[in-house]
This record gives structure tokens, C-alpha cells and sequence, in this order.
């Protein structure tokens, strides 16, 4: 068939379309992002590779820091780190999904507004205000009323002697309440795309509330939350400030949970303005460039998790 | 029967549960108000405590006017630079989202605000402060401005893509090039959205600590020099917190008191200005 008249006209007027200026300049605007990522890696990399070369692979396993003999190990920081974040995680895991299936699930929309807003307003206060709260109000208290009951009871216990107002435990404590709007926020968002009709169905069949949500919303959602966890707790690798001033900074692999301890955080946020010559402040990098390796995983798997279980909801 | 009987407690208990808690979840937000609030007081209910600034310990009338100014001048210095940058980037993911690259941009917007802002202050060190070899509150704003971004760029796009298309359509057919209908007739109807991405990335660049450290650094009289070091709220808490003085922990607590009530009322301020774009976007 010919094409029509007013087709050729129209082809014949208007002319070869333009180049897309604007799309151009925002693309490369939004382009500032993964770069600004990509140029972290990079500088961190390059700053630390004095360190990197010096000391090769043996870094992440030595265990003394000391500038003056410039013998650097990351392993109490890395060991810290890691401890106060697991313990954090295990502190807010079942409280942080409480409330993520009170807020997806449960209770009238007041109820539900306010316990959002409060939740909110939680993961907005800033970390150093958690860390002076921490530092004069719950380590005191953490160490007459639970650490040394439990080192007195269970002295004998290697990893429940020796209580100290500041020590892994209380900066996991801060950690746990911190971290508990991530992992409130991302859970509930899983747990409201599960899709109705599963609720739907187990209902119909005569579930009751907790059987729906244990049997059937749990189960399907299960993905989605363990990526709200993974993301929960690469914040709690990276949180400085609060836990530098409440974990004792003892750079030593702690005998118990309540002794001093140090996180790869904390020596750089303490450390890095004193520190002089160029090993020294490369050996600090090489703990931030391991401590944003490590969250930068977490995140890119959390996230693709996170992802894929709310996506769902939009099928 | 008797099994029914068992599953409704079942239920009931774990309902209990559930809320007791939620409840749970809810002291630690009232405690740190609660002692923030009481400690801070003390301090901060002197009218000079904001007007003066650094005293030797153990003199009177110490305030912390410098830190105030000073956490003024970096976030708005990390403003101008985050917002158009975020505005823009965030008009591309949600006008473009067809292309594969917004996925990444997405992607690596949602990692950068997971990244340790510790890292993110060293990474400014090495740019914005070894090359000049002294600290400066420019690069403290350059740390926080990569702070900010991801934050504004994801909350516009969430708020661009509330728009209807039929605005986006109506435009378009009426002859007007593709950057007009973005720039103005989308960006005015989420606006409201976009201010609350903004007063968010605010409110977090307020409260950061770490990347300030070795950047803007500290100063214990009032600067208005962007290229010479800054004192913070923030930074004031940390130092002031930590040291054995009495006086200096009291201001300590007044400067938390300060950054909080700061902090907070942006948020509720955001709260407010998001809840109008959705109503707007519904009129649409």
C-alpha cells in the first residue's frame, strides 16, 4: 500500500530528529554517581597502596598495631567489627521484624503511622548524639545492671568474665538500635509485596493471623528480609562515630564480650589526623579500603535481593 | 475443638508479642530524647551558649556560636553543590528508565549511601585536603555533598514518577521540546517532592561526624572562610564528650540538644512538604 499524502508530507517537513541534548547532559549529570563510587575505590586504593605493597596479604591477619616500630595488623579491627555487627544483628533481628510485620500487618493506621514515624525519627538522630547517650547513659547502666551480674555469676566463662563500662557489648547494643530502622524499613516493604492473594488463600482456608503470617507470608518473603539484614548489617560495619566512643578503643582481640575492643571505624576516625611519615596513614586507609570492600558487597547482594523480592509487587 | 482452642492463644500470644516488641523498639527513641533533652538544658538554656564560642575550661560563658556557623556554612556549601546535580540525576532515572544504564545509576546510588561515610572522609582527604596541605572547610562540604547526592536523586525520581504521564503527554503534544516539559512541567508539580529529598540529604549532612574529622577538621573560633578549617555540632559532641571536664561534657550535651531539635524539625519539616506532594499528585 502507498503511503498516504499527508505521510510524505509530514516526513518531507519535518526534519531528521535532533540529538537529544538535554537527555545527553542529565545522563552525564546522573553518571556523577557511579562514578563518585567507582573514584572512591580508586583513591582509597591508591592511597593505601603504600601499605598494600609493604605488607601484602599478611596485613589482614597481623594482629599489632604499632606506629612507632610501623608494624601494622588489621586483624583486632577486623575481628571487632565484625563481632559488634553480628551481635548487633542477632540483638535487632527479631525485634526489627516484629515491628516490620506490626507496620505491614497489623493494628489500625494510627497505631501504624505513629510507630512509622517513630521509627523514622530513630534512623534520623545522628550517630554522634546515640554515641554520647551511649557513652553516659546506657554503658553505665549496661555495666551495673547486666555486665556485672552476669561476670560475677559467670566468672568461670571465658567470654562472660571481666564486665567494663566500655566494651563490645554496649557499642553492639547501640548498634542494634541503630541499624533497627534499616532493617524495619526494608522488611516491611518485602513483607507488604508479598502478594495478597497468598494471605488471601490461607485465610479463606482458615488459617489464623499468626499461622498466614509463620506458614505463609514469612516463608515467602524470606529473600526480601534476609537482604534487609544483609544491608542492616553492612551499615553496622561502617557506623563510626557512636561506637568509637563507647567500645573502649583497646586494639586486642577481647577476651570476653564485655572487654574493650576496637573496629577498623574507630581506629581511622581516631588515628588518621595524628598520623605522620607515609606508611602509617596508608596502613589506615588499607582498614578503610578492606571496610568499604566488604560493605560494598553486602550492599550490591542485599540490594539485588531486596530487589528482586519487591518486584513482585509490581507484577 | 480443643485444638482450636490452642491455635486462637497461639495466635493471641504471638499478636502480644508482636506489639510488646514493637513497644520494645520505642524506648530506646524515648530514652535518647528524654537525657538529651535533660543534660542538654543546663547548657543550652543560657542565651550565651549561643552567641559565644570556646572558652578555656572552668570559665564562664562558653557558647558554641562557631560550631553553629560552622555547620550552617558546610551543609549549605555541600548543598549547592548536591542538590541541582541531584535534581537533575534524578529527572534522568525516572524520565529515561527505559535505558539499561539507570539500572546501574539506581544501583550504585543505593550502594553510595550505604558506603562508610568514614571512607567517604578519607576519600575527601585525599582529594580535597593532602593537595592543599591544610584542612579546609570546603572539602568537609565536598565529603557531605557526596553524602547528599544518592539521597536527592533517588527521593526526585520517587517524586517525578508520582507525576501522572498525562501532564508529561498533554505537554509534549502541545509542541514543547522534551528539556521544557521536564524542566517546567514536571519539576513544578514534584516539587514538593523534591524539596523533601532535600531537606532529608539535609538533615543527614547535619548529623555526620566522620567524614568532618579529618576534613573540615575543627576550630575553636568562629570562621567564615570556607578554605580554612570548620568547627561543627557534631564534631563539638564527639571532641567535647570525650574529654574529662565536667563544663565541656555539660556543653556537649547542649550542642546534641541543639543538633537534635536542628535535625528533627527538618524531618517533620520534610514529613510535612511530602504529604502535600502526594495529595497534589493525586489532583493532577
Amino acid at each position: 500500500m502507498a503511503a498516504s499524502p499527508t505521510a510524505t508530507a509530514l516526513r518531507a517537513t519535518t526534519s531528521p530528529k535532533p540529538p537529544d541534548c538535554f537527555r545527553t547532559l542529565i545522563g552525564v549529570v546522573a553518571t556523577t554517581a557511579p562514578a563518585a563510587l567507582l573514584l572512591i575505590v580508586v583513591v582509597l586504593f591508591q592511597q593505601a597502596w603504600p601499605s598494600v605493597t609493604h605488607f601484602g596479604l599478611g596485613f589482614l591477619a597481623g594482629s599489632t598495631w604499632n606506629p612507632v616500630t610501623l608494624q601494622f595488623g588489621a586483624w583486632p579491627g577486623i575481628f571487632g567489627t565484625v563481632a559488634t555487627s553480628l551481635m548487633a544483628l542477632v540483638i535487632a533481628l527479631p525485634v526489627g521484624i516484629a515491628v516490620a510485620i506490626v507496620l505491614a500487618e497489623q493494628g489500625q493506621a494510627g497505631i501504624r503511622g505513629a510507630v512509622g514515624i517513630a521509627i523514622e525519627l530513630l534512623a534520623a538522630i545522628p550517630s554522634v548524639v546515640y554515641g554520647i547517650w551511649a557513652l553516659y547513659v546506657l554503658g553505665p547502666w549496661t555495666f551495673q545492671h547486666l555486665e556485672s551480674p552476669v561476670s560475677d555469676r559467670f566468672n568461670s566463662v571465658g567470654w562472660l568474665s571481666s564486665a567494663s563500662p566500655r566494651s563490645l557489648f554496649t557499642a553492639s547494643l547501640v548498634l542494634a538500635v541503630m541499624i533497627l530502622p534499616t532493617l524495619t524499613a526494608v522488611s516491611r516493604d518485602v513483607i507488604r509485596a508479598v502478594p495478597r492473594g497468598l494471605k488471601e488463600n490461607a485465610i479463606a482456608l482458615g488459617s489464623t493471623w499468626w499461622e498466614t503470617t509463620w506458614r505463609v507470608i514469612l516463608p515467602s518473603a524470606r529473600a526480601g528480609i534476609f537482604g534487609a539484614t544483609i544491608l542492616a548489617l553492612g551499615r553496622a560495619l561502617g557506623e563510626t562515630i557512636a561506637v568509637t566512643m563507647v567500645i573502649g578503643n583497646n586494639y586486642q582481640i577481647p577476651q570476653s564480650i564485655f572487654s574493650p575492643a576496637y573496629t577498623l571505624a574507630s581506629v581511622i576516625a581516631n588515628e588518621f589526623t595524628e598520623a605522620t611519615g607515609d606508611l602509617y596513614p596508608a596502613a589506615l586507609v588499607e582498614l578503610g579500603l578492606a571496610l568499604i570492600l566488604v560493605t560494598l558487597s553486602a550492599n550490591v547482594i542485599a540490594l539485588v535481593l531486596v530487589r528482586s523480592a519487591t518486584a513482585r509487587a509490581a507484577i | 475443638m480443643n485444638r482450636n482452642r490452642r491455635r486462637q492463644s497461639i495466635n493471641y500470644t504471638s499478636i502480644a508479642i508482636a506489639y510488646a516488641l514493637t513497644g520494645l523498639a520505642l524506648i530506646p527513641l524515648g530514652l535518647v530524647l528524654w537525657f538529651t533533652i535533660a543534660k542538654g538544658l543546663p547548657a543550652a538554656s543560657h542565651p550565651e551558649f549561643f552567641f559565644n564560642v570556646e572558652r578555656p575550661v572552668d570559665v564562664p560563658g562558653a557558647g558554641i556560636a562557631h560550631a553553629i556557623v560552622g555547620t550552617l556554612i558546610l551543609v549549605g556549601i555541600a548543598s549547592l553543590g548536591a542538590i541541582p546535580i541531584g535534581v537533575l540525576g534524578g529527572i534522568y532515572l525516572a524520565e529515561y528508565a527505559t535505558s539499561r544504564w539507570t539500572d546501574w545509576v539506581r544501583l550504585a546510588c543505593d550502594v553510595l549511601v550505604g558506603t562508610p561515610s568514614i571512607a567517604i572522609g578519607l576519600f575527601a582527604y585525599a582529594l580535597l585536603v593532602a593537595p592543599f596541605h591544610h584542612f579546609s572547610a570546603l572539602s568537609g562540604s565536598g565529603a557531605l555533598a557526596v553524602l547528599m547526592l544518592p539521597i536527592i536523586m533517588r527521593t526526585t525520581e520517587g517524586a517525578v514518577r508520582l507525576i501522572p504521564s498525562g501532564l508529561r503527554e498533554s505537554g509534549l503534544a502541545l509542541g514543547l521540546p522534551r528539556w521544557r516539559v521536564s524542566l517546567q512541567l514536571i519539576l513544578p508539580a514534584a516539587a514538593p517532592g523534591v524539596i523533601t529529598g532535600a531537606l532529608l540529604s539535609v538533615a543527614r549532612a547535619s548529623g555526620e561526624t566522620a567524614p568532618l574529622l579529618f576534613t573540615a577538621f575543627g576550630n575553636p573560633f568562629l570562621n567564615t572562610d570556607p578554605t580554612q578549617p570548620m568547627q561543627s555540632l557534631p564534631v563539638t559532641v564527639f571532641h567535647n564528650a570525650l574529654l574529662p571536664y565536667q563544663s565541656l561534657q555539660e556543653q556537649a550535651w547542649g550542642a546534641a540538644l541543639v543538633l537534635v531539635v536542628m535535625v528533627l524539625l527538618i524531618n517533620l519539616t520534610s514529613r510535612y512538604v511530602l504529604r502535600r506532594q502526594i495529595r497534589l499528585a493525586g489532583q493532577l
